[in-house]
């Protein structure tokens, strides 16, 4: 343990198994919140008339226990992947959100990718273009990414490019009658390369297309703005000046001197950027009736299907604890002074 | 003349450099025009918002200059109302916000210990989850009222403020003048007010600005999801969602949508203007460029 770099993972690998900890507190809190009553939820008209059946039934599910016990088990359920039944569609939480998560991965992987493509690059010639036309024209545009409602632009855009100009294909993941890929790893584009199947690739990539470009649009806004300002930063350092003043080519002094530092920070915004494109999911996946866990919690949250909504907010929780987790441990690795702080 | 020149040339001065910027303009101009049109809205709005006349699904034209909707509801008339609806939630929310997560922070900053530990924990806990996520499934729990909606962003609304405020006042708790007010007999809340608050509050004013669109958003997006406001409320979230089912009437959902980005840009490029205002090292840049 006398690596600083050993000391910093365990502490940020025990603060994260607190706050996931933290997270089933926080839904288990939220059920127990609800107004309605579980028992009259599951139980007939008839079985509530009888107090013999409602105690016998409340003395199955652990209702007459204390809440600590209930946590405890709710816990243990939890640790056996028992998200509790969906009210809905009458099965597993956990069968139901394995159905979609590929979808929801093939979906924000591709906006994170172009995300950070887009806005770094934008970030970056605005940096280097400061107070220039470009760099105007980017501020307002990043501005308005980062203002425009995602579910209207979800909405505008599959008006505009599905039903007006009819350039992108409709609603779901590939056209309707083709069969999808063989299932691998779930995203329908990998498992069709994978296939050979081009015809479903490029189908998949076209259904892929407007949706990611919506969901990216925010995350696009504020990466470009955050890189801008980071690379504005290290542009005014003497030793950038100095590096210039030797006469080093400007490409050099870009890539080796600007760039490299004014990026580390950007693994982090990244990471904080990955939360809201999976808050962005609920909203866009619903427009474009793709079959992901965004979807699904749109589906629950309008029915108030409760199980189903927490089974959403502890898995998302997780998984951008996990990301974040990944994130820091990435920051540390290449940024010595943040493991040592 | 001379003296004219003058004149307008100290009055111009007047106005700091940040604010004279056409974003920092169309950003007054834009915000101020909502918050006439929410006050107003019974004035200017030509229909009443919940009448239900024919045509229904009228596209944009004289008589109903936006359109109306699946009821026959007059669109421009519910989008201005809405107004009365979304900006005056969105600013109680943020204003909450900034009551509760300030002095939250301010509290864990000064005292230290247990008290910043429990604070800052639960704040973490709040920044562990996607904020729709997170509200979603508040505003799920606590059953589906605008009311609720505007708890559950409040809910993930006021660890920001937390986490800024405990920074800024770690930063100004160990000053001189704070210790010489303590040791001249003032009391915790004392030397909070007087001594800590006012160097914490042009941060926060600029997050708190930004965060109205972002709140907005979030309020709007819940209203979406069927969490928030309830028909015949002409909340534009809600509006929008309305035309999701009708999405071949393009004008149903387009111009409640264009309400939210429109009030959300203005309150960001207010946000930017006032973060630059206040940060002196890009106060210092704008006066030397326009010198």
């Amino acid at each position: 343990m006398r690596s600083p770099l050993a000391r910093f993972l365990v502490r940020r690998i025990v603060t994260a198994l607190l706050l996931a900890v933290g997270i089933t507190l926080v839904t288990f809190v939220l059920t127990n919140l609800v107004p309605g009553d579980p028992v009259a939820a599951n139980l007939g008209q008839r079985a509530l008339g009888d107090p013999a059946i409602v105690a016998q039934w409340r003395a199955d599910h652990g209702l007459d226990r204390p809440l600590p016990q209930q946590y405890l088990a709710h816990l243990g359920g939890l640790l056996h992947g028992d998200l509790g039944t969906s009210q809905q569609s009458h099965r597993p939480v956990l069968d139901d959100l394995a159905q979609s998560v590929p979808a929801t991965l093939e979906l924000a992987g591709a906006a994170i990718v172009v995300s950070l493509v887009l806005g770094v690059g934008f970030g970056v010639v605005a940096a280097l273009r400061r107070d220039r036309f470009a760099d105007h024209v980017l501020r307002v545009l990043s501005l308005v990414g980062i203002s425009v409602p995602t579910f209207w632009l979800a909405l505008m855009a599959f008006y505009v490019f599905f039903f007006r100009l009819q350039i992108t294909p409709g609603s779901g993941r590939i056209d309707p009658g083709m069969t999808p890929p063989p299932q691998v790893t779930g995203l329908y584009t990998v498992d069709a390369l994978l296939s050979g199947r081009w015809d479903v690739f490029s189908s998949a990539v076209g259904h892929l297309a407007a949706p990611a470009l919506v969901l990216a649009l925010y995350t696009i806004g504020l990466l470009t703005r955050f890189t801008r300002s980071a690379v504005l930063e290290v542009l005014g350092q003497d030793y950038v000046r100095a590096a210039r003043a030797k006469g080093l080519p400007g490409r050099v002094v870009l890539f080796r001197y600007v760039l490299r530092p004014a990026l580390v920070p950007v693994i982090t915004v990244a990471g904080l950027a990955f939360g809201s494109l999976l808050s962005g999911t609920v909203l866009v996946e619903a427009v474009f009736a793709w079959p992901g866990v965004g979807q699904y919690a749109y589906k629950s949250a309008t029915t108030l299907d409760l199980p189903a909504v927490m089974g959403v907010g502890l898995v998302v929780g997780v998984v951008y604890l996990v990301i974040n987790l990944v994130v820091d441990v990435l920051y540390g690795v290449v940024d010595p002074r943040v493991r040592v702080s | 003349m001379k003296r004219a020149g003058l004149f307008a040339r100290t009055r111009a001065r007047r106005l700091p450099e940040a604010w004279r910027r056409p974003l920092a303009v169309v950003g007054v101009v834009v915000a101020l025009a909502w918050i006439v049109v929410a006050l107003a809205a019974p004035v200017l709005a030509p229909h009443d918002p919940l009448a239900q006349e024919l045509p229904r699904l009228a596209p944009p034209g004289p008589g109903h200059w936006l359109g109306t909707d699946q009821l026959g509801r007059d669109i421009l008339s519910r989008v201005m109302y809405g107004a009365r609806v979304s900006i005056p939630l969105t600013l109680l929310l943020v204003v909450l916000s900034v009551l509760i997560g300030g002095l939250l922070g301010a509290c864990a900053g000064y005292f230290g210990r247990w008290v910043d530990e429990t604070i800052m924990r639960l704040a973490d806990l709040v920044f562990a989850f996607p904020t729709v996520i997170l509200a979603m499934v508040v505003a799920a729990a606590l059953g589906a009222s605008l009311g609720n909606a505007v708890l559950a962003v409040l809910v993930v609304a006021w660890p920001a403020y937390a986490r800024v405020t405990r920074g800024l006042v770690l930063g100004v708790r160990e000053r001189e003048y704070v210790l010489s007010g303590r040791l001249l007999g003032f009391s915790a809340w004392r030397s909070l007010r007087v001594d800590v608050l006012p160097n914490v509050t042009g941060p926060v004013l600029v997050l708190a600005t930004l965060d109205i669109g972002t709140a907005l958003l979030l309020l709007s997006g819940l209203s979406f999801l069927g969490l928030g406001a309830k028909p015949p409320s002409p909340e534009w979230g809600a509006m929008v969602a309305a035309g999701v089912d009708v999405f071949d009437s393009w004008w149903v959902a387009t111009f409640p949508g264009l309400a939210i980005l429109t009030v959300v840009l203005a309150f960001n490029f207010l946000g930017d203007t006032l973060r630059d205002a206040l940060d002196p090292r890009t106060a210092r840049a704008i006066k030397e460029r326009a010198l």
